[in-house]
């Protein structure tokens, strides 16, 4: 059940997003910095954002290989179906 | 370059462009070479999102209220993240229901009931007015400040009339251009593809010209990020400006704003349009997935920049809603700042495009079709005859100009009080009282028609009491004692503070309550109120409608009509070329003659599928009911259906577990039985090798005892040596029989050997003095080189000595008829002992090495070793037990290169036993 784990690592990959947007862990970056003053959040939130589109992009390029191979489950449990 | 004609050239002549993009894609489309195929494309679309709030208010907001700005983009990817779970299913759904719009979606989920998608889109047009006000009083704005910079904009706006106001003209461009590519076909729930395709061109132009702005201001004005920081740092004042504490609410307002742009993101009517109406392929929204949050991500990289260098500007900057266009402006800049204006026009007008297609659907579909048909039901005879079809499209258009209309009023009256960035809001939030019953309906299957209807009431009611009446008595709209003090004077009333909450900003304060009456209502009355069949049907089909298989077994209608009915039905509606289309794809006739006959099945659903499409789904089935007499569609079925898939799933699921089980036992079986095969065979061989074995020595002796008892005539002397033959071969035979039953012990596990501790110099020396006599007979030379010192092994002191007679025997037996040598030696490494013995004979060929281990086995092939008689010179076992009694030992036996005879040479190591204080 390919499928199956796609999801989970999809809404894995979510709630991770979700706790790196929001506080207390945005809290954590928010110190000005020692140079010119302005607080780091912004910079650590374009990162975060950048890392989490880059992994979304990454887990598609492992669907897209698994989806073009027709899914046997899928396939069997239709047969199943016919059957009964 | 900033002349008022120029600029009014260049921005109309980008909507001219506009047409001929959306022209050039419905023709290429009309040939059947699609333009918006493509998940880039699709991603792009999406982009409407990004509107003139995006493009003037993110700067704004970043300058005001530090990184909070970014909220806004988050939530979308947050929920993209989850599309090709979330909005693949509600593809999926509006697909096979023919869904046109978010109000078409909330009330076909609910039982197509028309009084529940007239409030969603009463809802949506009061809170999504604004939002289109919104884009208009940005293209004003921006008009205004690209011909009058430096000069305050504001004033020139107020005092003139509304047709000289750009954006008037902009909206009425724009009603023509909607008009033209958004009410093509009568079918709302078709692909619009030219709008498609300019919606994607105008997010790269937003997109381009907002990098170039940021570019100029970061590379440029600027030269590089850390000289602008560096400038900054010079300017305590703006040490704080993107820190936590700049933004309102804090960390609490920092996640209502998170959970608004989140929710609002799905819930827009012009996002549930681009998402889920104008998807073409539902594999485009896992690459769409990321594509569009790197969008947000790239048009957000130089807000910052901006907000900073128009702060650093001070008062030449004017409102921060303006600096996009302001940085630019002031730094002299003559291209530039028109480029911006045209992103920002392009950001406004994508959105006010699809928004208005979308809204004048649910307007068309939820508020003025029902009424119509209400009114035609009420007086039939007057409305006998009447064609609604071309009526439908007629409303459409008509709500099309209203409601930009509308949105320019707003715009005119109110619009100026309000900041770009707050009328947004107050949309997002008016939107997002849609999530619980859409997204919520999607997956709880007891979600009921009547706690839809109270949350959504309820959830507005608390939005427009919270946010937009206050803001109307902020912008002196209203008296606005009751915001201060509350309603009638009870302060647990005040609209920002209800019920005593306070220190929160007002939108998550507003999307608190709201959402709380909202969820709580649909949940707490759901719990109590029953649904209707229909409604029950259509819970489970949006509930399970990612189960394979679902929509091609789902829809097949049970009810009774004629064709005759239909056709009229369809043409009246639809129009004569529609109803005869679908006609011919039922394999129905729409020939007068078979007027009479029952309509299919499929010819009933089908017809209801086309009617959706154009009228809403409500008012499909209130006609469909019209002519249909019985169930249209047998509604229980499909509940058991739906119950027969999952149950389907879960047996295939274990069904798949079990084969999986069964196939890893029978491969195992299989192996043992291609073993218990082997055994068998070898079996066979041997009892047939054991058998011929037998028989050579017994033939003989029976040959010669027959001689000895027919010829008594026979000389003594022979008499004697016939007699030493048969006490030959009888001891031949009980060697072979003993080593036969040693073999069958040592294979059937059963030998038993009494290992003790040794000196195997000394075994090897006795071994060699019993078998001394017959090497001398034989007239070979044995020579030993053994160590002095003790050789300590465990082992089985007969069995050894069996061993190694049987070596020295078989060298003996193959060394070279001239001058045979055999030569023993003892040889010992860290842990073990290695006995060689070789023969200064032919030896054993390579690939015969391990062949001479196996029973029965001799090197006969070799004519040296063929003694005279033809008889063989062993019996072929003793290599395989000496072998056996080895490995049993903890040692092996094997075949090598004779070093110094050339010969053959066996091999057998024996591990060292352990020190004398270790063993017992």
């Amino acid at each position: 059940m390919s499928g199956r784990r796609h999801t989970a690592r999809r809404i894995a990959l979510a709630i991770l997003a979700l706790l790196l947007f929001s506080p207390p862990v945005i809290g954590l970056f928010d110190i000005p910095s020692a140079i010119t003053g302005l607080s780091w959040l912004p910079l650590y939130l374009f990162c975060a954002w950048g890392g989490i589109i880059a992994l979304t992009a990454w887990l598609q390029s492992r669907e897209s290989v698994l989806q073009e191979m027709p899914s046997l489950t899928e396939t069997r449990s239709d047969d199943a179906r016919h059957e009964k | 370059m900033r002349s008022n004609l120029i600029v009014l050239t260049v921005a109309f002549g980008y909507l001219a462009l506009l047409f001929l993009i959306a022209a050039w894609a419905d023709r290429r489309a009309a040939q059947g070479r699609s333009l918006i195929g493509s998940p880039t494309v699709y991603a792009l679309s999406i982009a409407v999102y990004c509107t003139a709030w995006t493009f003037y208010g993110s700067v704004g907001r970043a300058a005001s209220h530090g990184p909070s700005f970014l909220l806004i983009y988050l939530g979308p990817t947050l929920a993209m993240l989850v599309a090709p779970l979330l909005i693949r299913k509600m593809v999926r759904i509006a697909r096979a229901q023919r869904i046109t719009s978010i109000a078409d979606f909330i009330s076909a989920r609910y039982g197509k009931r028309g009084g529940l998608g007239a409030l969603v889109a009463a809802i949506a047009l009061l809170g999504i007015t604004p939002y289109i006000a919104l884009q208009l009083k940005a293209i004003t704005l921006g008009h205004a400040i690209l011909t009058t910079y430096p000069t305050l904009p504001a004033d020139t706006l107020a005092a003139s009339p509304f047709w000289t106001d750009k954006s008037f003209w902009v909206a009425l461009v724009l009603a023509v251009f909607i008009i033209l590519f958004g009410t093509r076909q009568l079918d709302a729930s078709e692909r619009h593809e030219g709008m498609v395709a300019a919606i994607a061109v105008e997010s790269l132009v937003k997109l381009v010209a907002f990098l170039a702005v940021g570019l100029f201001t970061t590379f440029m004005l600027y030269s590089g990020p850390s000289a602008l920081f560096s400038r900054v740092a010079a300017q305590p004042s703006l040490a704080g400006v993107l820190s936590l504490d700049n933004v309102p609410g804090g960390q609490g307002g920092w996640l209502g704003m998170l959970v608004l742009a989140t929710l609002a993101f799905v819930t827009l009517p012009r996002q549930f349009q681009v998402l889920v109406v104008e998807n073409v392929d539902e594999a485009h929204l896992s690459r769409a997935s990321w594509l569009f949050p790197l969008y947000l991500l790239l048009i957000n990289l130089f807000v910052i920049p901006i907000a900073l260098a128009g702060l650093l500007l001070g008062d030449a900057a004017l409102d921060p809603d303006s600096f996009v266009l302001t940085v630019p402006l002031a730094a002299g800049l003559e291209t530039l700042p028109l480029v911006v204006f045209i992103g920002g026009l392009s950001a406004a007008t994508g959105m006010v495009i699809v928004e208005t297609i979308a809204l004048s659907t649910m307007v068309s579909n939820h508020l003025v079709m029902p009424l119509l048909l209400r009114l035609a039901h009420r007086r039939p005879a007057r409305y006998k005859d009447t064609v609604l079809a071309g009526w439908l499209l007629g409303i459409r258009r008509i709500a099309i100009v209203l409601i930009l209309m509308l949105g320019y009023l707003y715009h005119a009256l109110i619009g100026e009080t309000y900041s770009l960035v707050t009328i947004g809001l107050v949309s997002f939030a008016a939107a997002a009282q849609f999530a619980p019953a859409m997204l919520l309906g999607l997956y709880w299957r007891g979600a009921t028609h009547a706690g839809a209807v109270v949350a959504l009431s309820l959830g507005i009611a608390t939005w427009a009491y919270t946010l937009l009446l206050p803001g109307f008595a902020r912008s002196g709209w209203l008296d606005d004692t009751w915001v201060n003090e509350g309603l009638a004077g009870l302060a647990w009333l005040r609209p920002y503070a209800l019920f005593g909450l306070e220190g929160w900003d007002i939108y998550t304060h507003a999307l608190f309550w709201s959402l709380l009456f909202n969820l709580g209502a649909l949940i707490g009355v759901s719990l109590f109120t029953r649904q209707s069949p229909l409604e029950r049907t259509q819970a489970a089909l949006f509930t399970g409608a990612l189960q394979p298989g679902l929509w091609s077994r789902a829809v097949t209608g049970q009810g009774q009509t004629t064709q005759g009915e239909l056709y009229q039905l369809l043409t009246r509606y639809l129009g004569l070329a529609a109803a005869t289309r679908i006609f011919a794809q039922a394999d129905a006739s729409t020939q007068t003659s078979a007027h009479a006959r029952p309509a299919s099945p499929s010819l009933v659903a089908r017809s209801e599928r086309a009617l959706a499409g154009a009228l809403g789904t409500a008012s499909a089935r209130v006609l469909m009911d019209s002519v249909v007499r019985g169930e249209t569609l047998d509604r229980e079925d499909i509940l058991s259906l739906l119950d027969a898939t999952s149950q389907a799933l879960e047996y295939s699921r274990r069904l798949e577990q079990k084969s999986h089980e069964l196939e890893e036992t029978s491969q195992a079986l299989r192996a043992a039985n291609a073993r218990l095969r082997e055994l068998d065979r070898l079996k066979d061989e041997f009892v047939a090798m054991v058998s011929h074995e037998l028989r050579t020595p017994l033939t003989s002796i029976r040959a010669f005892a027959e001689i000895l008892h027919d010829a008594d005539t026979l000389p003594e002397a022979q008499r004697q040596r016939f007699l030493d033959v048969i006490v030959h071969e009888s001891q031949r035979l009980s060697r072979l029989i003993d080593e036969i039953l040693d073999l069958a012990r040592l294979e059937s596990g059963r030998m038993t050997l009494h290992p003790r501790r040794l000196d195997l110099v000394e075994l090897v020396r006795r071994s060699t003095e019993t078998i001394q006599r017959v090497l001398a007979e034989r007239g070979v030379t044995l020579e030993l080189d053994l160590p002095d010192v003790p050789t300590p092994v465990s082992g089985d002191p007969d069995r050894l000595e069996q061993v190694i007679i049987n070596l020295v025997d078989n060298a003996s037996k193959f060394a070279a008829p001239e001058h045979p040598r055999v030569r023993l030696a003892l040889a010992t490494t860290d842990r073990h002992v290695r006995l060689l013995v070789e023969d200064n004979g032919p030896g054993i060929a390579m690939e015969a090495r391990e062949l001479v281990f196996e029973k029965f086995h001799r090197l006969e092939n070799t004519s040296l070793n063929v003694p005279p008689h033809g008889r063989p010179r062993g019996t072929g076992l003793g290599l395989p037990i000496s072998r056996g009694i080895v490995a049993h030992l903890g040692g092996r036996l094997w075949v090598d290169d004779a070093p110094t005879l050339g010969g053959a040479c066996l091999l057998m190591e024996l591990p060292l036993a352990p020190d004398e204080a270790s063993t017992t």
